[in-house]
């Protein structure tokens, strides 16, 4: 039998499951927070145009704005400046196939749970090979922080000097892309670094590593607990936008029942 | 809450008006009434006063304009019309008038206190009549909220609920407390993007009658439900909803910052209009607390426009022309449009801006004193009143002094 074939029987009888990792795109979903002396990425909003009323009797339909960094989103490697000169470092031209790549899932809830500033090093993730072997080169790693389980200002997490959300430290996303050559780095809060991550060195080293070697970030995810720590498949396509940085995206994974 | 609920099973009043026709020369003294100041007609010729406005002077036939005038007058007759012809007044019989001389010169017929007999000394006001034209008040000295004449014609906040727009403006908390010590019995605080820290929450929930409720002007749904809970519960709304950026145009962050403030100030109130409006219109008459006012807290920077603060001025402009549609759909209902054209406040995003700068108590005082003295067009401290009047006096020398570097953003 195929492997398509397969996997689409798999997908009927449920041995394959897939799952929705993709928080919903709402206006107040929180957004990242920058100093305001630069510019301020645009918010969700979702303008309605009719809905089967005397703007259109028969039809529903809105007028959808927002920035590419809002809501459940992929960053591309020219999101940052160490990824600027990366070929096919857009999504309009990121190769397709990456979109659809092995995940590796760290729960780090109980670490997070207990430290708002949790970060994930490397002797944890060597500590986690250990249990479920090494990450295989071109898999995406998803830091599981249960962050998702909250909303509104506790998912924000913002206080006088920013926001406090858990992410992995320098070394960690360094040895991750260096070592490992992951295809990207997942997370459950708003960016890809840890809410401090500003102050780190580089700043924003999950930004800095991973797209200065033309790999990718997503992050806002959800149901990461409904995932096994190996075994599951991402589907990550983004919005083919001309020249984009990153768009919102619908982010899917499929699980094997026995994996 | 002294306030009276409404019954259900009987129909809401609807709104009828004051008779509304006057002359264009008459419209000064709505200009006039609209700030709150007091003129009568005067001729330019032989300087003495008139009423009511005429096209030229009975006496020289000069031209007719409008002059400062003295408040003071005495009552000749008053009577008390039981049966009007109109039914607006006949909706609020007994309805009571008078014949007054004023000490400017002319006499007039004007509403009456209810105290004042003939003989009286009484004080005159111009005030805009739900009509939203101008029209004499008499009563004694400092006895106005005593009037339900004059109640009708102004929007205090007493027994009424207010839904102050943006929780965050620095004038909110004073506004909240001037409202409820005004008598206010609910004050609605909308809050936006409630997922950001909001360092002022304890002290506004301390206000009595404060209710802080999710409220984001840029967001048609957030503001669709806010509607949906509050449009038929609220009698007065300030929008107070401002995003103040600094920058001119060619700014590195101007495009991406003029859209967010036109979307903060411009759009968010047009989505509150479209929200608020038709409730707050069609409740122009529900009762003595029906709806009676939208106050929309501008910047002076609408109407004079510093190259400095490029994006926040055409957001301010666009609000204020918006704002005359949405004062001809109120007034259908009776009900008022403010608009309070601020000075720069004392707000970390006029921190460059050279003083004085407008407090929020001061700000929320004069939007108190506009609603209660039933004005229409404030403006509130010192750089508003200059730019205006100069505006008034040279506008070509307001935008050349203005784009030397004043207010610079």
């Amino acid at each position: 039998m195929s492997v398509l074939k397969a996997l689409v029987q798999a997908l009927g009888s449920g041995g394959v499951r897939v799952v929705d990792l993709t928080q919903t795109l709402s206006e107040d979903f929180p957004t990242i927070v920058l100093p305001p002396e630069f510019g301020p990425s645009a918010p969700v909003r979702i303008e309605r145009i009719s809905r089967y009323d005397a703007a259109g009797p028969a039809w529903y339909w809105n007028n959808l704005s927002f920035g590419e960094h809002t809501g459940t989103h992929f960053d591309a490697p020219a999101h940052w400046f160490t990824g600027r000169d990366r070929p096919l470092g857009t999504v309009d031209t990121l190769p397709v196939g990456h979109m659809v790549a092995p995940a590796c899932v760290i729960d780090c809830s109980a670490g997070s749970a207990a430290d708002d500033d949790f970060l994930l090093t490397r002797e944890m993730v060597e500590a986690w090979e250990a249990e479920h072997g090494l990450v295989p080169d071109g898999a995406w790693v998803l830091m599981r922080s249960d962050w998702s389980k909250r909303t509104g200002a506790d998912y924000a997490n913002l206080r006088d000097d920013g926001a406090h959300t858990p992410g992995p430290d320098a070394g960690c996303i360094r040895w991750l892309v260096e070592e490992r050559g992951i295809l990207g780095f997942g997370t459950e809060t708003i960016g890809t670094d840890a809410g401090q991550g500003g102050h780190f060195d580089p700043p924003f080293p999950a930004h800095h590593f991973l797209h200065g070697a033309g790999r990718y970030g997503l992050q806002c995810l959800t149901n990461l607990h409904l995932l096994p720590p190996v075994g599951a498949v991402l589907m990550t396509a983004p919005l083919k936008v001309h020249e984009g940085s990153g768009s919102p995206l619908r982010v899917l994974a499929m699980v094997e029942d026995n994996a | 809450m002294t306030r009276k609920k409404s019954n259900p099973l009987l129909r809401t009043r609807r709104p009828l008006l004051p008779p509304g026709a006057r002359s264009r020369s008459a419209h000064l003294l709505t200009a006039a009434a609209a700030r709150g100041d007091f003129v009568l007609p005067c001729c330019a010729g032989c300087g003495r006063f008139l009423w009511p406005m005429a096209e030229g002077c009975p006496a020289c036939l000069s031209e007719v304009g409008v002059k400062a005038a003295p408040q003071g007058a005495r009552v000749i007759s008053a009577t008390t019309a039981e049966v009007p012809a109109a039914p607006y007044f006949r909706e609020r019989a007994p309805w009571r008038v008078g014949l007054v001389q004023m000490e400017a010169g002319p006499q007039a017929v004007v509403h009456l206190h209810p105290a004042a007999q003939a003989g009286d000394k009484v004080v005159l006001r111009l005030v805009l009549d739900r009509a939203g034209q101008a029209v004499l008040n008499a009563g004694p000295e400092g006895g106005e909220m005593s009037d339900p004449q004059w109640q009708a014609m102004v929007a205090d906040p007493r027994d009424r609920r207010v839904l102050i727009t943006d929780a965050r403006h620095v004038c909110a908390l004073p506004l909240a407390q001037g409202l409820a010590k005004a008598g206010a019995v609910t004050i609605h605080c909308g809050l936006p993007e409630a997922w950001k820290p909001f360092p002022g929450r304890a002290a506004l929930q301390a206000v009595p009658g404060v209710r802080i409720v999710p409220l984001d002007v840029i967001s048609d749904r957030s503001v669709a439900d806010a509607a949906t809970d509050m449009a038929g519960r609220v009698e007065i709304v300030v929008n107070t909803a401002d995003l103040p950026r600094p920058g001119g145009l060619l700014g590195p962050v101007a495009q991406v910052e003029a859209r967010a403030m036109a979307e903060t100030v411009q759009m968010g109130l047009l989505r509150l209009a479209r929200a608020f409006g038709p409730a707050l219109a069609g409740r122009g008459a529900d009762g003595d607390k029906g709806g009676v006012a939208w106050v929309n807290v501008l910047s002076v920077f609408a109407r004079a426009h510093p190259p400095g603060w490029a994006g926040y001025a055409a957001a301010h402009a666009a609000a204020l022309a918006l704002s005359h549609a949405l004062r001809a759909d109120l007034a259908a209902g009776g009900v008022r449009l403010v608009t309070v054209l601020t000075g720069p406040t004392e707000d970390g995003w006029f921190q460059t801006v050279d003083p004085p700068k407008v407090t929020a108590r001061a700000l929320a005082d004069a939007i108190l004193k506009a609603l209660t003295n039933g004005l229409e067009e404030v403006a509130v401290g010192d750089v508003a009143k200059d730019l205006l009047a100069r505006l008034e006096e040279n506008p070509k020398a307001v935008e050349r002094e203005l784009a030397q570097g004043g207010l610079t953003g």
